[in-house]
């Protein structure tokens, strides 16, 4: 498997980094030499084996569905670069 | 008195509790220690007035004879442990001046049994790294020196290994997600505990790969481990991955007498190309242990090679998910934005500036193998080794081994920039003996038992069966028992 610069830009869109355009070679290559590290793991006989969802034998524990906590605008919004009248305040998302 | 930040925590719990020195005492020694030692990197944000005031505290406490023995002694706290109130970024920019509202469980467990914060203590970014270079604040700096050359204290928990090696503070926590308290505490000649995975509670851990992420103590000595972890340790319902099985006093598990007990040493595990005195020390430990009445095992776990690999899928995966909350918008820092950009250019611009570049790179690598059409052949096979990786501990387990022994690192700790030119797999393989035990979920711990021939600490670490951190600590106490280590840094700082 070989990334090249526009594979490189498409990972880099999905995950919401902006990259610049002259550094998505160097990228590229970098993936390039960890995926290749990873290929060893083709190497291994999975067949009938289940991947593994957690390391503790137990079900993941569940809480009631209930409210146990609340009222915390003024926390929440504490560590908010901008908030204004009680909400989080971002850019125009809908037209 | 002078120098009580030398003592450890066992020590001062006994000082304490005879009245023979307070809590501010010993608490006035490390806040003078760490003002004096700002060239080591290790404290990034001091918390001096809480320290005093929650010294004080304490002391009220131990005019009372049931005090915890956890009640008075100082620790610094790893900056990913979210602090009420204090600074908590993770040693990222993009968490800047980011003040939880909340505390950590384990950092409450520890408040809740009479600690003083000192600060909060470096790290690589978000834990991803092995140097400690990767940290916004710039580098923490091993106490040991030998030469011209600053050495790195390792990495993830950087700070936290050069402060307790540098006796800053009496112990401090750290975070193991692939060794991340086990190596740099091997580099830094102290003790380091990864217990079992759900021992510890990771709600307000700012979470890095939550299947492996696992707190523990970070110390002077194994007995100082045993009491710490007591105190960190215990079912939280906030965390669903915690586990409900109940926390034992590890340190009247520390007997001393491991007569009987069967040590595997793992084939597997000798590297080619192994420096020859990593060799040595391993020899070493298993003859201490031979000698300690333990019965020694050849054993065999065959999928030990596809451990880093495998991790260097899961861990970045799980990264790219858990990192993708940090999108400028509740919290921390959010770029400067053009006229005309929307949100997507918030997020992109703020991630761009906001992450350093191995955080970038484990995020993309992460988004790549979760990706539609690459998932099944990159994660899920990695989730299968991780299943074979896991089965062959608990073979190993079942046929009766009591614990495994192994080197804890590579290597000595090496010199700052020495690995920035090499790829970033060189610096991976540095966790090549510690990462298996996350994946498989086990606790393990680096015990400081010789030095290399420049005279820098090396690590042996003994891995232990699920929830039995009591056994593998009794052990570990025997090898540090035998091995006497007992070197600290000379003072340069």
């Amino acid at each position: 498997m070989s990334i090249d610069a526009n594979t490189a830009a498409k990972v880099a869109k999905l995950a919401r980094i902006e990259v610049e355009s002259q550094d998505l070679e160097a990228l590229a290559k970098e993936f390039n030499d960890i995926l290749g590290f990873i290929e060893q793991l083709n190497e291994v006989e999975v067949d009938g084996i289940e991947p593994m969802t957690s390391v503790t034998p137990q079900k993941l524990i569940r809480r009631s569905d209930v409210v146990s906590d609340g009222n915390k605008q003024t926390s929440v919004l504490k560590n908010a670069p901008i908030s204004r009248e009680g909400f989080y305040a971002v850019p125009k998302v809908v037209e | 008195m002078s120098n009580l930040n030398n003592l450890t925590i066992s020590e001062a719990r006994d000082k304490l509790k005879s009245k023979e020195i307070s809590s501010l005492e010993l608490t006035n020694s490390c806040l003078s220690a760490i003002d004096a030692a700002d060239e080591l990197g290790a404290f990034v944000h001091k918390t001096p007035e809480l320290a005093i005031e929650q010294a004080k505290r304490a002391d009220e406490r131990l005019k009372q004879d049931n005090a915890p023995d956890m009640c008075g002694i100082p620790l610094g706290i790893k900056d990913i442990f979210c602090t009420k109130g204090v600074k908590s970024q993770a040693a990222s920019r993009i968490l800047e001046d980011f003040k939880p509202e909340y505390e950590s469980t384990v950092s409450q467990n520890l408040l809740d049994n009479g600690t003083v914060m000192l600060g909060k203590l470096n790290m690589d970014e978000f834990a991803m790294g092995s140097s400690n270079e990767t940290s916004v604040y710039g580098n923490a700096i091993n106490p040991w020196k030998v030469d011209e050359r600053g050495l790195t204290p390792g990495g993830s928990s950087g700070g936290s290994a050069a402060a307790v090696a540098a006796d800053l503070c009496l112990a401090a926590t750290g975070t193991d997600t692939g060794g991340s308290i086990r190596q740099p505490a091997a580099f830094t000649g102290i003790v380091g505990i990864k217990p079992t995975y759900g021992r510890c509670s990771r709600w307000g851990v700012i979470a890095f790969a939550s299947s492996l992420d696992q707190a523990g103590p970070m110390t002077k000595t194994v007995r100082d481990g045993a009491i710490m972890l007591e105190a960190m340790a215990g079912n939280d319902p906030k965390d669903s991955t915690s586990v409900n099985i109940e926390v034992p006093n590890f340190e009247a598990m520390l007997t001393g007498d491991i007569k009987g007990k069967r040590i595997g040493i793992p084939q597997e595990y000798r590297l080619d190309g192994m420096p020859s005195e990593i060799e040595k020390l391993w020899l070493d430990g298993t003859e201490m242990l031979r000698q300690a009445g333990a019965k020694i095992e050849n054993i065999s776990l065959p999928h030990t090679k596809y451990a880093l690999p495998a991790y260097y899928v899961i861990a970045p995966a799980e990264a790219s998910s858990n990192l993708a909350r940090y999108d400028g918008v509740r919290f921390g820092r959010r770029a400067a934005l053009s006229s005309g950009d929307g949100i997507n250019e918030l997020y992109e611009k703020t991630r761009a500036e906001g992450f350093g570049p191995e955080v970038k790179r484990r995020v993309m690598i992460g988004t790549y193998v979760l990706s539609a059409g690459f998932y099944d052949a990159y994660y899920n096979r990695a989730r299968r080794v991780r299943a074979l990786i896991k089965k062959d501990f608990d073979e190993v387990f079942a046929n009766g081994i009591d614990a495994i022994l192994t080197p804890a690192t590579p290597s000595a700790a090496f010199g700052l920039g020495e690995m920035s030119e090499a790829d970033p797999l060189q610096m991976y393989l540095n966790d090549v003996f510690t990462v298996t035990v996350n994946l498989a979920g086990l606790p393990g711990v680096s015990v400081p038992a010789g030095v290399d021939k420049l005279g820098l600490p090396l690590g042996l670490q003994v891995i232990g069966r699920p929830w039995e951190e009591g056994d593998m600590l009794n052990i570990a106490h025997s090898l540090e028992q035998s091995a006497g280590f007992s070197s600290k840094p000379s003072k340069w700082w």
